[in-house]
């Protein structure tokens, strides 16, 4: 056990909070789910993206720094404590950008990830369709094969893309064996949402944001360049990318570290009578359990395990801690709660996160048949 | 940054580990208990084990080697005594091991030679000044008693303080309360020194809850699994399956936390308090949140006393609401952050 960081991160840690300092956006940009909010956080990205800061586990040649596992955790906490903006490419850099290295060709990440760290590039997730959400293998979305052309032509619906209409493109699952069911079949596309063909339609979320989309394949064409690992293979590439959203990458420990510092403050601010003060301890707690489970996992990884199913287990914990976080901020509140503002916004924002990334009663019955080891029924 | 358990702390958990799942069974935790739940000061099969214990070094884990210990710090704690949780062995193992043995060596008591070879067991209460009526466990199988006096932490031989046996939901916690406040006793610690004795004993029991919890949780995989209605294994049922997955991400983020604290105690970390008690918090509701759901899902054989899952279930209460409750911390850390005045007399 050895829970100090070297002086190198520690150097990386100066560097990293002396550039957020002199450059988070003050006030805070308006929210990136919006098409307004959503241009001024494509400047900020660009800002991120010219200081190295954008990607900053990536490679040098691909706009990173090379950093450390360990490193990136820092700059995450560094980066939530600033208070600085949410990551409107986060689809692309934490969730696509690992399959890409695990599964692409060297043309694609050479391609590919450059444009995505510069957020040039805008990725969007095309996972759920209207019939497919936790149950992620009924999708019907199709491609079929069009050799003349050297690709596949897309058709069917995606839905609750999140930040689809303002993003330039789709990575997806898409049916391309129309024999083979369910799992199998199945194929990863890489989609340009400005070819003939798609149509993207925005649509408001609970919190009163359009970051929802469907987005409408009739026909598009993606050129077999576009395809992530094998054609008919598309399901394990998917499953890496879900491991990614509910794990790690997509939500570091230091988001929710500043989250209860935050909601300290509040309670200091506005006092915390009885047991608030208790809740609002818990909360503090939960962050630092999650901060230590993924100092834990993260020491796993550099020995070379893979979290697997156990990304499950910090989906579960997140996102609960968040939701709890955030209705202690509300009774804090009272009343002044149901004006619309950061605490309300988050509370709104919280509560998505039971849901997205796998449900978490399908994170459940994960945990239990995979980890606990229970019958499937 | 580093987190994982250390060679020698791994050395030490497994050895203990061998010799418990062998000999450390249920029906020895059982030896403990009376018919009626009385209390009793004959246990010869358990202390025979803890000689055991001793024997692979377990007693001295934070003694010095000069003095006769592994010479460990607290870094091995969590993981080896996760371990006596998971057995249930119905001994003052943290007493023993965390507070007393450390203590005893530092003020070179007399003590410390039968301590360290198992022949003398050490309990504890110090969550306030000793007087009339203070609960202490283990109090008729232990040798020498570590009791408060203000700021300072006193040993006394067993044989000196008058006690009341109390009958416990443990059976085999050997309960009983202090007669009168005790007098005499040999000062073992006082102000920062004591604090560091209470904050070891926290950390024990987190340590100690947590295997509790992984032992119920895998005994009620077990029976989901192999328990049948409705001509399934009622383990296949999502409203079993998500209780249960609940349960083990409560263990699963507590255990870290117990190691960390660990590691915080051991480097002198100036939040090395406070992270101590995150690790009783967590721990505390985790083996609560665990017992809870083992009960529900065992269904009517978990609300037997011939069925084992109650062994471990009422030590997880008693190890919970010890050494400073779920609450009890919480509201000490929020009066640490200014939240809430602090209540109480604290030696920690």
């Amino acid at each position: 056990m050895d829970l100090t960081w070297s002086p190198e991160e520690e150097a990386f840690r100066d560097e990293a909070r002396a550039w957020l300092r002199d450059n988070v956006p003050v006030p805070p940009l308006p929210s990136g789910d919006t098409r307004a909010g959503f241009a001024a956080h494509l400047e900020w990205e660009r800002a991120l993206f010219e200081a190295r800061w954008s990607v900053v586990s990536w490679p040098e040649r691909f706009g990173g720094r090379g950093a450390s596992l360990w490193e990136w955790l820092i700059f995450e906490e560094e980066y939530y404590r600033a208070g600085a903006p949410q990551r409107v490419t986060q689809n692309g850099i934490f969730l696509l950008a690992p399959s890409l290295f695990e599964f692409g060709t060297a043309e694609q990440q050479d391609r590919i990830l450059p444009r995505m760290a510069a957020a040039q590039d805008l990725w969007a997730q095309g996972w759920s369709e209207p019939g497919a959400g936790s149950d992620l293998a009924a999708i019907t979305s199709r491609a079929e094969r069009d050799d003349a052309a050297g690709g596949w032509r897309l058709f069917g619906q995606k839905t609750w893309t999140t930040r689809g209409a303002f993003c330039t493109h789709l990575f997806g699952l898409f049916r391309s064996d129309p024999a083979a069911e369910r799992h199998r079949g199945l194929t990863y596309f890489l989609a340009d949402l400005r070819s003939p063909g798609v149509t993207v339609r925005g649509f408001e979320r609970l919190d009163g944001d359009e970051g929802f989309a469907e987005v409408f394949f009739d026909g598009a064409f993606v050129p077999d360049r576009d395809v992530l690992g094998e054609v008919n293979c598309g399901w394990s590439v998917a499953m890496a990318t879900t491991g990614s959203e509910r794990g790690l990458t997509l939500r570091s420990p230091g988001r929710f570290a500043a989250a209860a510092g935050r909601l300290i403050d509040l309670a200091r601010t506005r006092g915390a009578p009885g047991a608030l003060a208790e809740r609002v301890v818990q909360s503090w707690i939960e962050a630092r359990a999650y901060e230590l489970f993924t100092l834990e996992q993260v020491t796993g990884i550099v020995d070379g395990e893979r979290p697997g199913a156990r990304s499950s287990l910090n989906k579960l914990y997140w996102s609960g801690l968040d939701v709890s976080l955030h209705e202690t901020a509300m009774d804090l509140l009272g009343t002044d709660g149901e004006a619309d503002g950061p605490w309300s916004r988050g509370f709104l924002f919280a509560l998505a996160g039971p849901i997205y990334a796998g449900t978490n009663e399908i994170q459940r019955n994960i945990v239990a048949e995979r980890l606990l080891g229970l019958p499937r029924g | 940054m580093r987190f994982a358990v250390a060679e020698q702390a791994a050395a030490l958990r497994d050895a203990s580990d061998a010799l418990l799942g062998a000999r450390a069974t249920p029906a020895l935790i059982r030896s403990a208990w009376e018919p009626g739940h009385t209390w009793q000061a004959d246990i010869p099969e358990v202390l025979d084990v803890w000689r055991g214990l001793a024997d692979v070094g377990l007693t001295g884990a934070l003694v010095a080697e000069e003095s006769g210990g592994l010479g460990l710090d607290e870094n091995a704690l969590p993981p080896v005594l996760a371990r006596i949780g998971y057995s249930g062995l119905p001994v003052p193992a943290v007493e023993t091991v965390a507070v007393a043995a450390p203590l005893l060596a530092a003020a070179g008591h007399p003590a410390l030679a039968d301590v360290l070879s198992g022949r003398a067991l050490v309990t504890a209460n110090l969550e306030a000044t000793a007087v009339a009526g203070l609960p202490v466990p283990f109090m008729m199988v232990a040798d020498y008693v570590l009791l408060r006096a203000g700021d300072e932490v006193r040993i006394h031989e067993r044989s000196a303080v008058e006690a009341v046996p109390v009958l416990a939901v443990d059976g085999s916690r050997q309960l009983a309360r202090l007669r009168e406040r005790p007098a005499g006793g040999t000062t073992l610690a006082a102000g920062p020194a004591a604090a560091v004795a209470w904050r070891r004993g926290v950390l024990g029991t987190a340590a100690v809850l947590v295997g509790l919890a992984e032992r119920m949780l895998s005994m009620t995989v077990e029976y989901v699994r192999s328990r049948h209605q409705f001509g399934v294994p009622v383990g296949s049922f999502q409203a079993v399956k998500h209780r249960l997955a609940d349960a083990y991400v409560g263990v699963e983020f507590a255990r870290p936390a117990v190691l960390a604290a660990g590691w915080a105690q051991a480097a002198g970390a100036a939040d090395a308090a406070g992270q101590t008690s995150v690790a009783k918090v967590l721990a505390s509701d985790a083996a609560c949140a665990v017992a809870k759901a083992a009960i529900q899902c065992h269904g009517a054989i978990g609300y037997t006393t011939e069925y084992d899952l109650h062994l471990f279930a009422k030590r997880a209460w008693a190890l919970a609401a010890s050494w400073g409750s779920a609450g009890w911390h919480r509201r000490r850390l929020a009066a640490g952050m200014g939240l809430q005045k602090e209540e109480g007399e604290s030696v920690g």
